[in-house]
C-alpha cells in the first residue's frame, strides 16, 4: 500500500489523572493514515473519536503513545519554529461553526489568519486575492469577506472553517463532523469540494463523522470507535457489507435510509457489551480477521470471526 | 380525515434593516388528525419559520403576517392576542425544539420544568402535577424517575434531555406537536431510539406530528405525508410514497438524489448547484429555476401553481403543465419511479 502519512501508536489521552473522575477518553488506540486517503472515524459522541482528532494535532498534549507525521514525532519536544512548520502541515475544520470563529473578526482576517502567520502573502492585494479565491472556492463569494461571522448561518460558518484550513495549503486535513450542521444539498457540495481538493492536491483527511452514510461515501477506510477504544478497521466498502463487531453492527443498523419500504422493514439491533463474555484478563486487542478488516476481538472470537468470514 | 390544522395562504415577513425579507410565501396544508407531515428544506427554505408562526414564537417586532390564515379548532391563530395564544401553547400545541443543550433551563431542576406546563394549563394541585411529571418521565423511558426529578439539566446526556423535553411537550397531552429537528443535535443511536419513542406515544395519545428535518433518511421513517418546502413556499407535497417513489419537482429530485445510498458505487454525488434564493429580493417566476437544469424559460417568469398528480399529491413544476416538454428526471430518481405503481417509468408486473 501507500506511504504512510501518519502513524498513530497506542495513543491514550486520559483527563483528570488520578482523580475519582478519571475519563479514559482515548485508551490505547494505534492505526496508520496513509498519503492521500480518507480515513473515517465513527461512533457515537463521547466514544472519544474528536479527542483523537485533536490529540493527533496536539491540541491535547497525550497521556502516553506517539504520533508520527512524516516519520516525526508530533508529541516529541519542539521549538516553537518546528512547531510552525508542523502546524501548516496539518490543519482542522471544527466540529461547533458557531464557536471556532471569532465574532470579533471580519471574514477577512479569520480566513487570513494562516496566511499571516506563515507570511504567505506578499503585499496586502494579494492577501485579499486570496481570500477572495478561498471564498469562492468554498461556494461563498467576495462580498463576504467584510462581515462578521454572526451575519452567516451555520452552514455558511463552516464553509469559513474550511476556508481558513485551507488558506494555509495543507497536507493533511483533520475534519471534525465538518457537515453535520450543513443541509443535505449542501453537504452534498461541500463532500463534492473536498473530495476535488483532495484530487487536486493530494490531501489526506481523516474525517471524523457520526453520519455513516456520508463517511462511507467519503472515506477509503473506515474506524469505528467505542468507549474510547478502535472496535473495527476496515475498507469502507468491506466494512458496510460485512460488519464484524456487534457494535458496528447495531450502529449500522440504526441509519435511517431515504427509502420508506426499506424504512418498514428495518430491524434496529442493540449493542451490549456484556455478549462478548470476556473472561478476566482475557487478551482482547485488534486483530486481522481477512487483508485489511481488523476487529478487536478475544482469541476465542478471532477463531470463530475467521471460520464465518471464510464460509462467505 | 379530520383536519385538525389548516394554513391557508399563509404570508410572512421580516422587516429588517436591509428590507423585508419574504420568509413565506403562500404556503398552504392542512393537517390531519394523528398523522405525522414531514416538513423537509434547506436552512432559509421557511420550514421553521412556518411552524414558529403557528406557535406565534416569532419576535412580534419585526415579524409580521401579510395575509392568510391559521385556522385551528376555528380560531385563526393569526388574529389571536397574547393572553389567548398562551392558552392554546405548550396546551394544545406544543413544540419540540431542536438543540436539547439549550432548550431547558440549566437552573432549574428538571421536576420543575416538567410541572412548569402543568400547573399552568390544568388545575391541579402540585403533588399531583408532581405524579403526573413521574408518570411523564417514566412514560419516555427515563429509568428511576422520582430520582431524577430533582436534577439539573447538566446531570443528564443528550438523549435523555431530549427525552425530558419530549415529556414536557406531551405534559397537557397536546392536539399537535411541533418538533423541529428533535434528532439533529443526536447520535444514530439515540436518534432511533427518540424516534420510536416518538411513534410509540403518537399511537398512544393520538396527536399529529409536524416534524421538521431535513434528514431523509428520518423522513422515509417518520413521516405520513411530506412537504418539500424551497424559498418559502412548499413545492410538492404528497404521501411519503409518492415523494419518494414518485417525485415531481425538480428540487425534490435534487435532494433525493444528493444523499449518497449506502450501496451505491463510488460515482461522484449530486449536488445542487449555488445556493438557496435571497428572500430579500425573492425570484420571480419559479424560486429553483435558477438551480434546475430542468428551468424553461416559463419558470423565469411566472410562478408555477399546484398540478395536481393525485388526490393527495401535488407539484408546483411547470413540468406538469400539459404542453411542457417531457424531460428525463436523473437516473436515482428513475430507479426510484421503477418501484411505484402509477409513474411512467413502473417496471412492476403487468396483470
Amino acid at each position: 500500500m501507500a506511504e504512510k502519512l501518519l502513524e498513530i501508536k497506542n495513543l491514550k489521552q486520559h483527563f483528570n489523572v488520578g482523580k475519582a473522575n478519571e475519563v479514559r477518553a482515548v485508551d490505547d488506540i494505534s492505526f496508520d493514515i496513509y498519503r492521500g486517503e480518507t480515513l473515517g472515524l465513527v461512533g457515537e459522541s463521547g466514544c472519544g473519536k474528536s479527542t483523537t482528532g485533536r490529540s493527533i494535532i496536539r491540541l491535547y498534549d497525550a497521556t502516553s503513545g506517539d504520533v508520527f507525521f512524516e516519520g516525526e514525532n508530533v508529541h516529541g519536544k519542539k521549538s516553537k519554529k518546528d512547531l510552525k512548520k508542523f502546524n501548516r502541515k496539518m490543519q482542522m475544520i471544527f466540529q461547533d461553526p458557531y464557536a471556532s470563529l471569532n465574532p470579533r473578526m471580519k471574514v477577512m482576517d479569520i480566513v487570513a489568519e494562516g496566511i499571516d502567520i506563515h507570511g504567505l502573502a506578499k503585499n496586502a492585494a494579494e492577501r485579499k486575492q486570496m481570500v477572495f479565491d478561498l471564498l469562492e472556492t468554498v461556494g461563498l463569494n467576495k462580498e463576504h469577506a467584510n462581515r462578521y461571522p454572526h451575519e452567516f448561518s451555520g452552514g455558511q460558518r463552516q464553509r469559513l472553517g474550511i476556508a481558513r484550513a485551507l488558506a494555509v495549503d495543507p497536507d493533511f486535513i483533520i475534519a471534525d463532523e465538518p457537515i453535520s450542521a450543513l443541509d443535505v444539498s449542501i453537504q452534498a457540495q461541500v463532500v463534492n469540494l473536498l473530495k476535488e481538493l483532495q484530487e487536486e492536491k493530494g490531501l489526506t483527511y481523516l474525517f471524523i463523522a457520526h453520519d455513516l452514510s456520508m463517511v462511507k461515501y467519503i472515506s477509503d477506510r473506515i474506524g469505528v470507535m467505542y468507549f474510547g477504544k478502535l472496535v473495527e478497521l476496515a475498507p469502507a466498502e468491506d466494512l458496510y457489507k460485512n460488519p464484524m463487531h456487534p457494535y458496528t453492527q447495531s450502529l449500522l443498523s440504526a441509519i435511517p435510509l431515504p427509502d420508506p419500504d426499506y424504512e418498514r422493514n428495518r430491524v434496529r439491533k442493540s449493542y451490549d457489551p456484556a455478549v462478548h463474555n470476556y473472561a478476566e484478563g482475557e487478551d482482547v486487542r485488534m486483530r486481522e480477521i481477512t487483508p485489511g478488516h481488523f476487529v478487536q476481538c478475544s482469541e476465542r472470537e478471532f477463531e470463530s470471526l475467521k471460520a464465518t468470514s471464510a464460509r462467505i | 380525515m379530520e383536519k385538525i390544522l389548516q394554513v391557508k395562504d399563509l404570508e410572512l415577513s421580516f422587516n429588517t434593516f436591509a428590507g423585508e425579507v419574504k420568509a413565506i410565501r403562500g404556503v398552504n396544508f392542512d393537517l390531519y388528525k394523528g398523522e405525522t407531515l414531514a416538513i423537509v428544506g434547506e436552512s432559509g427554505s421557511g420550514k421553521s419559520v412556518t411552524t414558529k408562526s403557528i406557535m406565534r414564537l416569532l419576535p412580534e417586532n419585526s415579524a409580521e403576517f401579510k395575509n392568510g390564515e391559521i385556522l385551528f379548532g376555528g380560531r385563526d391563530l393569526t388574529k389571536l392576542s397574547d393572553k389567548e395564544m398562551q392558552k392554546i401553547r405548550g396546551k394544545e400545541i406544543a413544540m419540540i425544539f431542536q438543540d436539547p443543550m439549550t432548550s431547558l433551563n440549566p437552573t432549574m431542576p428538571i421536576g420543575r420544568q416538567l410541572t412548569e406546563p402543568l400547573l399552568k394549563h390544568q388545575k391541579i394541585s402540585k403533588a399531583e402535577a408532581k405524579k403526573v411529571a413521574i408518570d411523564l418521565l417514566r412514560l419516555v423511558g427515563m429509568p428511576k424517575p422520582e430520582l431524577r426529578m430533582k436534577q439539573y439539566p447538566h446531570q443528564f446526556s443528550g438523549g435523555q434531555r431530549q427525552r425530558i423535553v419530549i415529556a414536557i411537550s406531551l405534559a397537557c397531552n397536546p392536539q399537535i406537536l411541533i418538533a423541529d429537528e428533535p434528532t439533529t443535535a443526536l447520535d444514530v443511536t439515540i436518534q432511533a431510539q427518540i424516534l420510536e419513542l416518538m411513534k410509540d406515544l403518537q399511537k398512544k395519545i393520538d396527536t399529529s406530528i409536524i416534524f421538521i428535518t431535513h434528514d431523509l433518511g428520518v423522513v422515509a421513517n417518520v413521516a405520513d405525508r411530506v412537504a418539500v418546502m424551497y424559498g418559502g413556499k412548499i413545492v410538492e407535497i404528497g404521501t411519503v410514497d409518492e415523494i419518494f417513489y414518485n417525485p415531481q419537482h425538480p428540487y425534490t429530485w435534487g435532494l433525493l438524489s444528493s444523499m449518497p445510498s449506502l450501496d451505491a458505487a463510488d460515482e461522484k454525488l449530486y449536488a445542487i448547484p449555488g445556493t438557496p434564493p435571497d428572500l430579500l429580493a425573492p425570484p420571480k417566476g419559479d424560486a429553483f429555476a435558477l438551480r434546475s437544469e430542468y428551468a424553461m424559460q416559463i419558470d423565469m417568469e411566472q410562478n408555477p401553481p399546484f398540478f395536481k398528480v393525485s388526490d393527495s399529491h401535488y407539484a408546483a413544476t411547470w413540468l406538469l403543465h400539459p404542453d411542457a416538454p417531457r424531460v428525463e428526471p436523473p437516473a436515482t430518481v428513475i430507479e426510484r419511479m421503477k418501484k411505484f405503481p402509477g409513474s411512467r417509468y413502473y417496471e412492476g408486473s403487468r396483470v
